[in-house]
């Protein structure tokens, strides 16, 4: 049986890698007596795979992990198990059956939400100021990068790679493209705009927070996104 | 949320982060305001190492059982983060409550090597501890040090308030107990000093005068406050199924070298192996039971999720029940995914069956140590490994389908002669010959051996604490003699020498068997950079040969020279539980080439006896 958990990821966590977090839910597997699958030969592994890796110092409330398991309690029980096992920081949220038929997680990332805060004293001095120029960078029709390749600098638009950006309270949420193709880092788009503006955008200004990953399974050419925790029932 | 000590900045600009925030799993939390005592248990070596320690982990899990007691951790911070700290002025702080160590009314450091003194003064400097125990104050903590280094605790002698001899399981409660009850009463620090001297097994060595005769030995050592003891006698554990375990280790973040749940299935040893410090100390050996095993096994790898367990002694083929354990752990766990790992396990047909069922034969290599490359040497030495067992248990092993060996040996060792280290190549060669003998339809294509030396550093309370001890010329010059006898083998395109860095087996020579003159010697090296002194790419030779000459300490009278029998030893004042003449007689054998039977065929009257359990009273 396919499983897709989803999970946060706070506090003192974000400094732990993505390697690190991989091999920390193996050990929550059985810490919390998760009858999961193991592969064959002679040194089994958990069949488990990550949507998309987020990179030390972000926080998120929208990771997640497939795994395959030879059986389950309902979904609200598997969920207390595993957090009964949790470290602070990690909690899981949704435990929920997928297809059998459903592609992995990681396959289907295609865009991923953010919210970025300023951390305290990093505050513009005119938020007002701010988030106006924020919407006229919006605004633009293209969006320029250069963009630093194997074979040199490259210019990108990185525009069409933006679905959303505005102002949330006193933060940014952006929705950009994610996955193994156009995979769009929130610092990225701030550094464009911080150019933009004519600024350099410093180091630790931002504190980067992930809130969700969507699949897109809208037809060919028309993007229609869904969270990757719809794609899967909650057991009853 | 836990507030960390170090900012997102810092934490984010050095390596490995998580070496510095704690919040691990099954880490204790508790509220410091609400505790007696709070104690910070240091391994004085980056986190990766310490956490993969044992020892500490018993200790903080049965400390922290007690509601009265607060034990947390600290570890030395890597190179990048201590330059970080010295430049901000942080604190060290313990990874629990990331409240400064200063604050703690014990600051516990373990003491497993000697070549992590200079990190001892690196914990204390960065902690805002002064260094020298004689210039703290009422508003410092308590520096207690353990460990198999506490037992010639002289070199560190004046930077620790108290040792801890011998094994941590036994009164450590009674000190808490002391603390509490100095605490409510009000006193100095000390009169704490004093109440905790009489308690069996601590050492305080502000209570103990040395003087020095003209030739530089001890004159006499010898305690100057009625509260201390004039023999300090080591604690151990008597019967090791009573002994505190733990049911929760903690599950670090990030990998470290001991990823696994660890269990002590003995202690001690009975083979008496005369260059080994731990053989010695540990006595006399101590089993657990079957069931008490069974029980920690199964509550270990639950409450950790760990992926791999290994079994913890100084020589696990000597355990008595170890078919049973070993069938038991196959039987339990191999099909949930769970890894069995077997160190330490002489070669015959059972641990080769074993092996074969618990590791993948192709991926893995046998070990063998014979030590030494003769047979005389290894008489001297005490090591009951032949020829013919290295060389049969080889051949089974190569018919089984395994090709690669790993051979350790030592150089350097009280009598070795040329023909001794041409052994180590002569030997490895007959490994290989024994390899190729074999049918080739029966074995694998080749074979890969691997010969590895170390350099002999004679420890205090082994039968060699007398000896002299190689320069490092003469070290380096017996590795290219060995080296060069590789060269001539028949087989030489199937074996590998390695050897190891002499001046830094020099180094611990005098660390080991130093005395209080060495203290300063220590500190200098710290003041000049010497840090992380057992990582190869930190040590700097150059920086401690200045330190010893700027303090007039000359390293050679540590190591280049044999001791006479009735010299005092910095140590002395340990009893250990083997006697001094136990030891002697043993070293005199060692120099007749005379071997002696292990504790289970014979007991040679070592004194460990004394204690009233374990081996000695198997029959």
């Amino acid at each position: 049986m396919k499983i897709r958990i989803k999970f946060r990821k706070q506090g003192m966590m974000k400094f732990i890698g993505h390697l690190d977090v991989m091999r920390y839910f193996q050990k929550v597997m059985r810490r919390a007596d998760v009858d999961i699958r193991y592969s064959e030969g002679f040194s089994p592994h958990q069949i488990m795979s990550f949507a998309a890796p987020l990179g030390v110092g972000l926080l998120s409330n929208g990771e997640y992990v497939d795994i395959e398991v030879l059986s389950a309690e309902d979904s609200r029980t598997m969920v207390r198990r595993m957090n009964e096992v949790m470290a602070e920081g990690i909690e899981v949220v949704s435990f929920r059956k997928l297809d059998d038929s459903s592609k992995s997680a990681m396959s289907l990332v295609a865009a991923a939400d953010y919210i970025l805060s300023f951390r305290p004293g990093k505050e513009p001095e005119d938020l007002e100021v701010f988030f106006d120029r924020l919407e006229a960078f919006y605004g633009q029709e293209h969006i320029f990068i250069e963009k630093k390749t194997k074979k040199g600098v490259k210019e990108m638009d990185l525009k069409p790679l933006i679905y959303e950006l505005r102002r949330e309270g006193s933060s940014v949420f952006m929705k950009v493209s994610a996955g193994s193709t156009d995979n769009v880092k929130p610092e990225l788009v701030m550094d464009a705009f911080y150019q933009f503006m004519g600024q350099e955008l410093l180091p630790f200004t931002f504190q980067a927070e992930r809130e969700e990953v969507y699949a897109d399974v809208g037809a060919e050419g028309e993007r229609r996104l869904i969270s990757l925790e719809e794609l899967g029932e909650d057991i009853e | 949320m836990r507030k960390l000590a170090l900012s997102d900045e810092i934490l984010l600009s050095v390596q490995q982060p998580a070496r510095y925030i704690g919040g691990e799993v099954n880490m204790a939390v508790k509220d410091p305001a609400k505790v007696d005592t709070r104690f910070c248990l240091a391994f004085p070596d980056v986190y990766e190492i310490g956490m993969s320690h044992l020892g500490i982990q018993i200790l903080y899990d049965m400390f922290n059982r007690r509601d009265d007691v607060y034990c947390e951790r600290v570890y030395s911070p890597w190179t990048d983060m201590d330059r970080v700290m010295r430049e901000n002025h942080i604190p060290l702080f313990a990874l629990e409550s990331q409240d400064p160590v200063k604050d703690f009314d014990f600051l516990g450091i373990t003491l497993q090597y000697e070549m992590c003194y200079t990190n001892v003064l690196q914990i204390l400097d960065l902690s805002g501890i002064p260094l020298y125990a004689r210039d703290r104050t009422e508003s410092d903590p308590f520096v207690i040090g353990g460990g198999p280094c506490a037992y010639n605790p002289e070199p560190l002698a004046p930077f620790f308030d108290l040792f801890y001899i011998g094994e941590g399981e036994t009164v450590y409660d009674r000190l808490f107990d002391v603390y509490k009850e100095h605490k409510k009463q009000g006193g100095s620090r000390r009169e704490f000093l004093e109440k905790a001297a009489r308690i069996p097994g601590l050492y305080v060595p502000a209570f103990y005068d040395v003087t020095y005769a003209q030739d530089g030995t001890i004159a006499s050592f010898s305690p100057n406050n009625p509260s201390a003891p004039a023999q300090v006698v080591k604690e151990l554990v008597v019967n090791m199924d009573d002994a505190w375990y733990i049911e929760k280790p903690l599950v670090p973040f990030i990998k470290v070298t001991q990823d696994r749940v660890v269990l002590e299935i003995q202690r001690g040893c009975i083979r008496g192996c005369r260059f080994c410090q731990a053989g010695n100390i540990y006595r006399p050996l101590r089993e657990h039971s079957l069931e008490y095993l069974k029980k920690y096994a199964y509550k270990m790898l639950k409450s950790t999720g760990h992926e791999e367990i290994s079994l913890s002694s100084l020589s696990s083929s000597d355990y008595t029940q170890l078919e049973g354990l070993v069938n038991f752990l196959i039987d339990e766990f191999q099909g949930k995914g769970v890894n069995i790992s077997l160190p330490s396990l002489r070669i015959d047909a059972f641990s080769l069956d074993v092996m074969s069922k618990v590791q993948d034969v192709k991926k893995s290599s046998l070990t063998f140590a014979p030590e030494a490359g003769s047979q005389r040497l290894r008489d001297v030495i005490n090591k009951g490994l032949t020829e013919e067992i290295i060389l049969s248990g080889a051949r089974d092993a190569f018919l089984g389908g395994w090709n690669r060996v790993k051979l350790y040996f030592m150089l350097g060792l009280p009598t070795e002669t040329e023909e001794d280290m041409k052994g180590i190549a002569y030997l490895s060669e007959k490994v290989a010959e024994t390899f190729y003998e074999i049918p080739t339809e029966q074995r694998q294509r080749r074979v890969q051996i691997v010969a590895s030396s170390s350099f002999f550093v004679p420890k205090p309370f082994t039968p060699f604490q007398w000896a002299r001890q190689c320069t490092k010329e003469e070290f380096s010059r017996r590795a290219y003699l060995v080296r060069d006898t590789f060269r001539q083998m028949k087989n030489f395109k199937s074996l590998k020498y390695n050897w190891h860095e002499a001046d830094l087996s020099v180094l611990e020579g005098v660390l080991a068997r130093g005395d209080r003159r060495v203290a300063p010697v220590i500190e200098e090296a710290y003041r000049r950079g010497a840090l992380f002194d057992s990582w190869g790419e930190n040590f700097n030779n150059d920086l401690w040969m200045d330190a010893f000459e700027a303090c007039g300490v000359d390293p050679g009278f540590y190591t280049e020279r044999e001791r006479s029998l009735d010299e005092i030893l910095p140590w002395d004042f340990i009893d250990a539980g083997v006697s001094k003449e136990f030891l002697k007689r043993e070293w005199q054998a060692a120099l007749d080439e005379r071997i002696t039977p292990n504790c289970r065929q014979k007991c040679s009257g070592c004194g460990a006896r004394a204690f009233g359990g374990g081996v000695c009273f198997e029959n």
